[in-house]
């Protein structure tokens, strides 16, 4: 399954301040290891809201309101996209997140839709075909 | 000085400790590293023993030959302690060696390296779980019997055992991918899995082009995943996918895969063939713009590089769609006495479609109806007879 790691803004992000080189680094090793684990899919670093803008939408009304934002802390200011076997294991990563600083911060884990979330895909034959080798395997067979 | 020799056969009992016990225990976050863990200590525990016979001896007034034998855990753990990465690829050339069956070495990888219960194999290859339960056991016991090295293989034994590990993730891949019994057209986890594992190898031997070729051909095809599925379940042909619904994503990751098969110069390897012949799909934006000439082209690579009735199958279609049906069915008839295909269900729906574009309906109605015979898959059988349904509907509109 796959999912979406949003890395919330920080006071420093919004404010364009780059990243320290310590903070690259770790930040570079813990890539990699994402990569070697098979894990990573994509990721993004995310210019400051101030370089971005916002639609808003009304019935056929459509306003650009130009950035910054205020409310920083619902910002985003990266992503990732990973693949994994279970939301334990997400949340093993995201727990693992080099953070040199020690400052406060959030990062909001989301689950993406998959083809097989349609849910009910259990036809009948096949739950009884599951229901056979059940009773198989209780058999001892 | 501690000889390689015990050192493998550590990491080897740490193998079938592990084994035995990640049934139970369930595996661990890190089956490399734990793996060596296990190793180490069995080590440690080998060494304290013989200390203690060293003692003994002592005891008894014999003379000692062994006192270089003293070695602190931490010499011991500068010998053992290799990359981790070293141990999951060792993992996976074991999991995947030769003298085991392949649906031993399926079974094995599906549990060491991907995670899986015994209950969630079973599931998905449709077979018992005592049945997947015996199948690793026996696989364990014949590692064993033949004294297969924990070990990554080198020169020229390497190509043979890498190519044996591409076989199996391809067809844990496939399995997902086009479910060869039962009714569920797809099993998107097991395509997860066998990709997840590509991707891993494919960092650790990031010099062997056809470990890219494959990740490349699962990542293309992958894409599709979407778009094969309608709505009600129902399978979803290539040619009528909405091409809205590919995953751009893993298209891309794919095209940058092949670019780094492609990069080691040489010709393309039959993995790395098969997925330009994915990416030229990947790449038309609509079926129409498909560029059949080329794929075409790839494909007589492919039957010359890798021959096989399936392969010939396949040049047929291409054949047949770049330089008109009657190519395809001259390559498709050559075929007809194949052993091999007798009960091959794709060649009757290849031949019925070629021979329905050449308007020779009865003909193609007797494929369609024959194919639907031989698949196992309810939802492809019932495809299958809806174009067989529509032959007798152009037939009778001719007459």
């Amino acid at each position: 399954m796959r999912f979406m790691i949003l890395i919330k803004a920080s006071k420093e992000s919004e404010a364009g301040v780059l990243p320290s080189e310590q903070l690259l680094t770790e930040m570079g090793q813990f890539n990699e290891e994402l990569v070697k684990a098979g894990v990573m899919l994509a990721g993004e670093g995310l210019q400051p809201s101030s370089k971005g803008a916002r639609v808003k939408f009304a019935g056929a009304k459509r306003t650009v309101v130009d950035g910054p934002f205020a409310e920083t802390k619902e910002l985003i200011a990266g992503f990732w996209l990973w693949q994994v076997k279970s939301m334990d294991e997400a949340l093993a990563w995201v727990k693992r997140i080099p953070n040199p600083t020690g400052e406060q911060g959030e990062v909001e884990i989301r689950q993406v839709f998959e083809a097989d979330d349609f849910g009910a895909n259990l036809t009948p034959e096949a739950r009884r075909r599951e229901e056979r080798l059940r009773s198989q395997a209780a058999a001892g067979r | 000085m501690l000889d390689v020799g015990l050192a493998e056969e550590l990491a080897q009992d740490a193998l079938v400790a592990a084994l035995e016990q990640w049934p139970e225990s369930g595996i661990p976050d890190k089956p490399g590293a734990w793996l060596m863990g296990t190793a180490k200590h069995r080590a440690i525990d080998l060494l304290r023993r013989r200390k203690r016979l060293e003692l003994k001896y002592e005891e008894m007034g014999h003379e000692l030959l062994g006192v270089e034998h003293e070695i602190s855990e931490r010499e011991f753990e500068a010998v053992i302690d290799d990359d981790v990465g070293d141990d999951l690829l060792r993992l996976i050339f074991t999991a995947c060696h030769p003298v085991l069956s392949t649906e031993a070495r399926v079974a094995l990888t599906l549990r060491l390296l991907g995670g899986l219960t015994t209950e969630e194999i079973a599931r998905a290859f449709l077979v018992s779980e005592p049945a997947v339960a015996q199948r690793i056991v026996r696989a364990k016991r014949a590692l064993h019997e033949a004294h297969v090295p924990f070990e990554v293989p080198q020169g020229a034994e390497l190509a043979a055992r890498l190519s044996s590990v591409l076989e199996v993730i391809y067809l844990i891949f496939n399995e997902g991918y086009a479910a060869t019994a039962g009714d569920d057209w797809l099993r998107p986890a097991l395509c997860e899995d066998a990709l997840r594992l590509g991707r891993i190898l494919a960092e650790l031997t990031p010099t062997e082009p056809e470990v890219h070729g494959l990740v490349a051909l699962m990542e293309i095809q992958a894409s599709r995943t979407r778009a094969r599925i309608g709505r009600t379940g129902n399978p979803v042909l290539l040619l009528d996918q909405d091409r809205g619904r590919w995953d751009q994503l893993l298209i891309r990751r794919g095209l940058a895969a092949l670019e780094r098969a492609e990069q080691f110069g040489g010709g393309l390897g039959p993995y790395a063939l098969q997925a330009a012949i994915a990416a030229c799909h990947a790449g038309a934006r609509t079926a129409a713009e498909t560029d059949w000439a080329r794929i075409a082209a790839l494909y007589d690579a492919l039957a010359h590089l890798a021959p096989s009735p399936v392969v010939e199958l396949n040049r047929a279609v291409a054949h047949g769609m770049a330089f008109g049906p009657a190519a395809g069915l001259e390559l498709v008839d050559a075929l007809t006495a194949e052993p091999s295909l007798a009960t091959y269900q794709y060649l009757p729906s290849v031949r019925g479609d070629l021979l329905a574009k050449l308007a020779r309906f009865d003909e193609a109605r007797v494929e369609f109806e024959r194919a639907a015979t031989l698949t196992l898959n309810a939802r492809q059988r019932d495809l299958l007879l809806e174009r067989a349904a529509q032959c007798d509907v152009s037939s009778t509109r001719l007459t």
